[in-house]
């Protein structure tokens, strides 16, 4: 297309303008001082939406999620463990009954315990180990041998799925008098009821906080919206589409997201970092050697550096997005 | 182009400030739009350029009902209109050059795609030197002939200027003036808004004369 401010005036016309441009005139387009390397500026000005504060809202948010995450982590892990470790165990009890040997009892038990499939071993525990089972609720002064204590065998399993704890429960019940299974089953029950209501929790506040997040950036939006009229309006006339003035301001948004997720998903780690050093270099310490006992290693592992940095995208997406569909609403209203 | 039959506008529950208001704008035509201040020129103007609607009457843009422009509609039919407002409405974080290629940028236009035709514009309005200076630092005429570069920058088939001359002296508003015939000459339609009788004596051009409200064509 021939553009008409090409066309030269003829010589029977004035040049518009002449004389008022003297200077540029004689500039070709290349040499006027365009900086190639930075983009036009943002039409959206920086400064008129929300900044600093908004950076620290989204930090903040993203590393209470991180922790959250990073929790969840390693609560879920160690009810894992516990539940495998419960269930590759079981634990037959031997009551004492009158008339009847404990000790052709016990071996009668191993015995009927070793011949299941997925049985590893079984073994039966001594009268030490069994009154030192019980010393901790009962003292040490008290004469176990005079009590009529049940005794225990502990059934270690190389397979638990093989084991059909059905057939060796009907088993001990013909052959061994006074003996009963405890498959520990209602404790894995428990324990893994713990873990989902920890996971459901954990996802529960993740949620929450990212639903806060969302809606202080619709807050920013409509914040960054009204002091912005003017430049919607000139979009607006200058023939924008609101799909357009939509990006303009997700960009800003986005470039926000990603700095506050950024912040808080780099100081959640950080404190895991602290956390996994921490609990290496004070194994002997007795609050430590306690939590690693009930939670395993506390470090929340590659999963959870992968979940970290999955919540920092979500964020930077979900305040670009929030904006986005914000502004379009806003937009459509004034439509 | 633009069909005005009995066109009537209220903002919200307000009197009518246009009663009843019929005319045509033809392709490659000229007028003058004028009246006493608070006649309704700026309304009319924004009916025009599909910032307002009707509150009554049938109004026609490019052939379409504008009743029945969808808002998905709206974009296109606008970037075929150029519009100058008396207070310019340049964008002051961005420079002239910037503010100028607004109207490329928002369709999608690459700058190196675009930057000679609005350097060269620029210059053509006599604002080479000052593209990369910022709004605020600009003369009153200079803002006048930024705003104007930038209703021109896509070549659109009407133009619509609100008091181009309010804000500049006499040798600029005549020179603003030639600029403006010029564009009509190499077919763009323009409607001029103004009460500087002086300046419409300088043209034989239609006269569109608002008075409270009420529509008088002068040929």
């Amino acid at each position: 297309m021939v553009r008409f401010f090409r066309r030269k005036p003829a010589d029977d016309e004035d040049d518009v303008f002449a004389g008022a441009d003297a200077r540029g005139r004689g500039d070709e387009p290349g040499q006027i001082g365009f900086d190639s390397s930075s983009g036009p500026s943002p039409i959206v000005p920086s400064r008129s939406v929300a900044g600093r504060a908004l950076v620290f809202v989204v930090a903040i948010m993203t590393f209470l999620s991180c922790l959250t995450v990073g929790a969840v982590t390693i609560v879920s892990a160690a009810a894992g463990d516990w539940q495998s470790d419960i269930a590759r165990e079981i634990t037959i009890q031997i009551r004492p009954v009158d008339g009847q040997d404990m000790l052709a009892r016990l071996d009668a038990a191993v015995r009927v315990a070793e011949a299941q499939r997925g049985v590893e071993n079984a073994r039966a525990l001594s009268v030490a180990d069994t009154n030192a089972l019980l010393e901790p609720w009962l003292g040490s002064d008290l004469e176990l041998d005079e009590l009529p204590v049940p005794r225990l065998v502990v059934v270690t399993l190389g397979d638990p799925a093989l084991l059909d704890v059905d057939a060796l429960r009907a088993t001990l019940a013909a052959e061994v008098p006074g003996a009963s299974l405890d498959d520990h089953s209602t404790w894995s029950g428990q324990l893994a009821s713990v873990a989902r209501s920890v996971v459901v929790g954990g996802f529960g506040i993740v949620g929450l906080m990212l639903l806060a997040l969302a809606l202080t950036i619709v807050f920013a939006t409509r914040a960054a919206i009204s002091s912005n009229l003017q430049v919607i309006e000139v979009l607006h006339f200058v023939g924008a589409e609101n799909g357009f003035v939509a990006r303009e301001f997700q960009k800003h948004f986005l470039l926000k997201g990603l700095v506050g997720g950024l912040s808080g998903g780099v100081a959640a780690v950080l404190v895991f970092v602290v956390i996994e050093v921490f609990a290496g270099g004070f194994r002997s310490s007795a609050t430590v050697v306690q939590a690693q006992t009930l939670l395993g290693p506390l470090t929340i592992g590659l999963p959870g550096y992968i979940a970290a940095l999955a919540i920092v995208f979500a964020v930077a997406i979900l305040t670009a997005l929030t904006s986005r569909v914000a502004v379009h609403r806003h937009l459509t209203r004034l439509d | 182009m633009i069909r005005f039959e009995n066109v009537g506008l209220r903002y919200g529950v307000g009197p009518e400030v246009l009663k009843d208001v019929s005319f045509h704008i033809p392709p490659r035509s000229f007028q003058f739009l004028t009246g006493p201040s608070g006649a309704g020129k700026t309304s009319l103007i924004r009916l025009m350029f599909l910032s307002l609607k009707p509150t009554r009457g049938f109004m026609s843009a490019f052939g379409k009902d504008v009743t029945r422009i969808s808002p998905s509609e709206m974009p296109a039919l606008r970037r075929r209109i150029g519009v100058v407002f008396q207070d310019f409405r340049l964008l002051d974080h961005l420079t002239t050059f910037e503010n100028v290629a607004l109207p490329l940028r928002v369709a999608g236009k690459e700058e190196s795609d675009y930057r000679t035709d609005v350097v060269e514009l620029l210059r053509w309005v006599g604002l080479g030197h000052r593209m990369h200076a910022f709004p605020p630092v600009l003369s009153g005429g200079e803002k006048q002939r930024a705003a104007i570069a930038r209703a021109l920058i896509t070549q659109p088939e009407m133009l619509l200027a609100d008091e181009p001359t309010g804000n500049v002296d006499p040798p600029l508003a005549r020179r603003l003036l030639r600029l403006f015939l010029e564009l009509n000459r190499l077919g763009t339609s323009v409607v001029i808004a103004t009460h500087d009788i002086g300046l419409m004596d300088q043209v034989d051009a239609r006269r569109l004369i608002l008075f409270e409200g009420r529509l008088e064509i002068s040929e």
